[in-house]
C-alpha cells in the first residue's frame, strides 16, 4: 500500500492574469484528514479540483496513489467529491444517486444493493431510498452526497466547503459526522473551508493557503501555536500583534521595545538586533495582573463573559490588547474601568519581522 | 368601472377566440352554407373529411414532415445548445447568432433561398425537401428553449457524474439529458406544431405532395366548406391533445 494518497509536484494553474495556484507542491498521507485552508481567492478551490480532475495544471503534476494522473480526467481519476452544493441528481431517488458510482460498473444487482444500503447505513439514511433530493433536509442531502461519495472506496475523498450551505445549528453535528466517517472509513479526506475552527478541530494536518501558494503546511497545533508568518497568525485564532524593536536576543529569548516598555519574548526566525519586529501573542496567553506587576498598565474597557471564559479589551497607551481569562471558581471577572497590568510569559508570544503592509 | 373592464376583457376574448367558435359550431351544422339560423345538427361533415382521400393524405403528409422535422431539429438544437453552454470555442458568439437567425427570417426569404439552393443542388423538390426548410426554423426553436435551461443547470451536476466514473457520453445520457428532459420536449412540441401548420415555406419546397394546411387552403379559394370546418376542429382537438400531453410529460 502507497503511503502517498495525493501529491502535487509544483503546480500551477492560472486564469487570465490570475495566479489561482501558484506553485504548490504538497504530499498527503494515505487515510489521512488533510485541509486546505484558505479565505476565497486563497486557491484552495482550484487546488481541490486539480486533484478531481475538473482543471488541469499549467504546470507541474499531480499524483494519486503513486500514479500520475495530470492529463487524466475525473471520470478515470479514483478520486470522489462531496460538492459544496452537493449536487445531487435531481431526477433520482436516494438510493439511485448512491448507486450511481456503482452503477457503472459491472456489479449484480444483489451486490450493488448491498454496498448501496451499506452506504446509507454509514450516513445513518437507511430506510430514505425512495425519496428524491427535493424531499430530504439540507443536512440529509449533505449525508446522502457523502454517502454517494464513498460507495465504492474511493483512493481519496475530495470536500469542498461541505458544511457552508448548513444552519448554524447542525454544522457542528455534521462535523462530527464527517470526521466519524472518515474514521471508519479510512479513506483520505481532502477538505477545504474558509473556517479556522473546522480546519483546527478536524485536521491530521493543514495548509494554510493565500494567493495560490501555502504559506504553512503543519498539524493544526504547528499552526496555531507556531505560525510561519503573521498572515497565518492572524487568520488562525485570534492574535495580538504589537510593533516594537528589537534591542537584544540570548538564544531564542529576545528583549523587545515596545512603546515605553521592554519585554520579553520568543523569536521564531532569526532577526538581527536593531531590526523592526512584531510580536505576536494569542489572547488566551496573555495574563491580567493587580497594578503595580511589571507589564502594560492599561484600563479594562470591555468585559465580555463567555461562560467558560471573560474575554476582556484592556486599552494601554495607544495598544489595545485583547484577553481571554478562563474562569475559575471564586474568582470575580474584572469590571469594565478597572486598571489592570498585562504581561505574558516570554515563551508565548512569538516575534516576528514587521514586513510591509499588505 | 369593475364592469366595464369585465366587459372589455370579454369584448377582447370574444374578438380573439370568436372565429374558432363560430368554425367549429358550423362544423356541426347540416346546412351547406354557413348561415344563421342553424336547422339542425349533424356529424356528416366528420365522416366526409375522415373518407376524403385528399384530405387524408394531406394530414398524414404532415403528420410526417412534422415528426420528422421535430426530431431532426431537436438533436440538432440540443446538441447546438450543450455545446453553446458548456465548451468555450473560437466563434462561439458568432455561432449563436447565426443559429437563432432563421427564426428572425420572414417565411418568404427562406422558402425563395432554399429553393434556389435546392434546384442548384438538383435535389427534388418532395416532403424531403419540406422537412429540411422546416428543420431550419425548428433547430433554434429547440436550441433556445434548451439552451436557456442548461444555463441555469449547475454545472456541478455533470462534474459529479464524471467525478463518479461517468463518461462524457454516459454523463450525457443519464444525467444532463434527464434533467434538460422537460424542456426539450417544450421545445421539440413548439417545433412541431409549427412545423404542422407551415404554409409559407412549404409552398415553395413541396413537390406534388400537399401538407393538410396547403390542402386546406387549397379548397378555400373555392369557398369554405363544412367539411372544411369539421377537419379545422379535428386539428384544433389534436393539437390541443398534444399541449396538454407535452405539459403533462414536461412537468417537473
Amino acid at each position: 500500500m502507497n503511503d502517498q494518497a495525493v501529491i502535487l509536484e509544483s503546480v500551477s494553474r492560472a486564469y487570465g492574469n490570475v495566479r489561482a495556484v501558484d506553485n504548490v507542491s504538497l504530499t498527503i498521507h494515505a487515510g489521512e484528514f488533510f485541509t486546505l485552508l484558505g479565505s476565497s481567492g486563497s486557491g484552495k478551490t482550484t487546488t481541490l479540483r486539480l486533484i478531481g480532475g475538473f482543471e488541469t495544471p499549467d504546470a507541474g503534476r499531480v499524483l494519486i496513489g503513486g500514479v500520475d494522473v495530470t492529463r487524466l480526467p475525473a471520470y478515470k481519476r479514483n478520486v470522489h467529491t462531496v460538492f459544496q452544493d452537493y449536487a445531487l441528481f435531481p431526477h433520482l431517488n436516494v438510493f439511485d444517486n448512491v448507486a450511481f458510482a456503482l452503477s457503472l460498473k459491472n456489479l449484480s444487482r444483489d451486490e450493488l444493493r448491498r454496498q448501496v444500503g451499506a452506504a446509507l447505513e454509514l450516513v445513518q439514511l437507511a430506510g430514505y431510498e425512495d425519496r428524491k433530493p427535493g424531499q430530504l433536509s439540507g443536512g440529509q442531502q449533505q449525508r446522502v452526497a457523502l454517502a454517494r461519495a464513498i460507495v465504492d472506496h474511493p483512493a481519496v475523498l475530495l470536500l469542498d466547503e461541505p458544511l457552508s450551505a448548513l444552519d448554524a445549528k447542525i454544522r457542528g453535528e455534521v462535523r462530527e459526522e464527517i470526521k466519524r466517517l472518515q474514521r471508519e472509513t479510512r479513506i483520505t479526506f481532502v477538505y477545504v473551508t474558509h473556517d479556522q475552527e473546522e480546519a483546527l478541530t478536524m485536521s491530521d494536518r493543514l495548509a494554510v493557503m493565500r494567493g495560490g501558494r501555502v504559506l504553512q503546511l503543519g498539524t493544526p497545533l504547528d499552526v496555531y501555536e507556531r505560525p510561519a508568518d503573521l498572515f497565518v497568525a492572524e487568520f488562525v485564532g485570534k492574535a495580538n500583534f504589537l510593533d516594537g524593536q528589537l534591542t537584544s536576543q540570548a538564544g531564542t529569548r529576545a528583549t523587545i521595545r515596545i512603546a515605553d516598555q521592554t519585554v520579553d519574548a520568543t523569536l521564531a526566525f532569526p532577526i538581527a538586533t536593531g531590526a523592526a519586529v512584531r510580536v505576536m501573542i494569542r489572547p488566551e496567553n496573555l495574563r491580567l495582573q493587580p497594578p503595580g506587576q511589571p507589564g502594560f498598565t492599561g484600563v479594562v474597557t470591555q468585559s465580555q463573559y463567555l461562560g467558560h471564559a471573560t474575554q476582556y479589551l484592556v486599552q494601554s497607551g495607544a495598544l489595545t490588547l485583547r484577553v481571554l481569562e478562563l474562569r475559575r471558581r471564586g474568582t470575580v471577572p474584572h469590571a469594565e474601568g478597572a486598571a489592570v497590568v498585562v504581561n505574558w510569559n516570554w515563551e508565548e508570544a512569538l516575534v516576528y519581522p514587521q514586513t510591509k503592509a499588505e | 368601472m369593475k364592469k366595464l373592464v369585465t366587459l372589455f376583457t370579454v369584448l377582447v376574448f370574444l374578438f380573439m377566440h370568436l372565429p374558432i367558435i363560430v368554425i367549429i359550431i358550423f362544423s356541426f351544422s347540416e346546412g351547406q352554407i354557413l348561415a344563421l339560423p342553424i336547422k339542425g345538427w349533424t356529424l356528416d361533415w366528420y365522416r366526409q373529411a375522415l373518407q376524403d382521400d385528399r384530405l387524408r393524405t394531406g394530414l398524414m403528409n404532415s403528420l410526417k414532415v412534422a415528426t420528422a422535422a421535430t426530431v431532426l431539429a431537436s438533436i440538432l438544437g440540443t446538441l447546438g445548445a450543450v455545446a453553446i453552454q458548456r465548451y468555450r470555442f473560437f466563434g462561439r458568439q458568432a455561432f449563436r447568432a447565426s443559429v437563432v437567425f432563421p427564426i428572425l427570417l420572414p417565411g418568404i426569404i427562406t422558402g425563395v433561398a432554399m429553393l434556389t439552393f435546392f434546384a442548384n443542388a438538383n435535389l427534388p423538390l418532395g416532403l424531403l425537401t419540406v422537412i429540411i426548410g422546416h428543420a431550419t426554423f425548428g433547430f433554434p426553436v429547440v436550441f433556445n428553449t434548451m439552451a436557456a435551461r442548461l444555463a441555469r443547470l449547475p454545472r456541478s451536476l455533470e462534474e459529479a457524474a464524471a467525478d463518479l466514473g461517468a463518461t462524457p457520453t454516459q454523463a450525457f445520457r443519464r444525467v444532463l439529458l434527464p434533467s434538460i428532459r422537460s424542456a426539450l420536449i417544450a421545445g421539440a412540441l413548439l417545433a412541431f406544431t409549427l412545423s404542422f401548420d407551415e404554409i409559407i415555406v412549404t409552398i415553395f419546397l413541396t413537390g406534388n405532395q400537399n401538407t393538410l394546411p396547403m390542402e386546406i387552403w387549397a379548397r378555400l379559394r373555392f369557398g369554405m366548406t363544412p367539411e372544411i370546418n369539421a377537419t379545422v376542429t379535428m386539428v384544433l382537438v389534436l393539437s390541443g391533445l398534444l399541449v396538454v400531453t407535452g405539459q403533462w410529460l414536461s412537468r417537473e
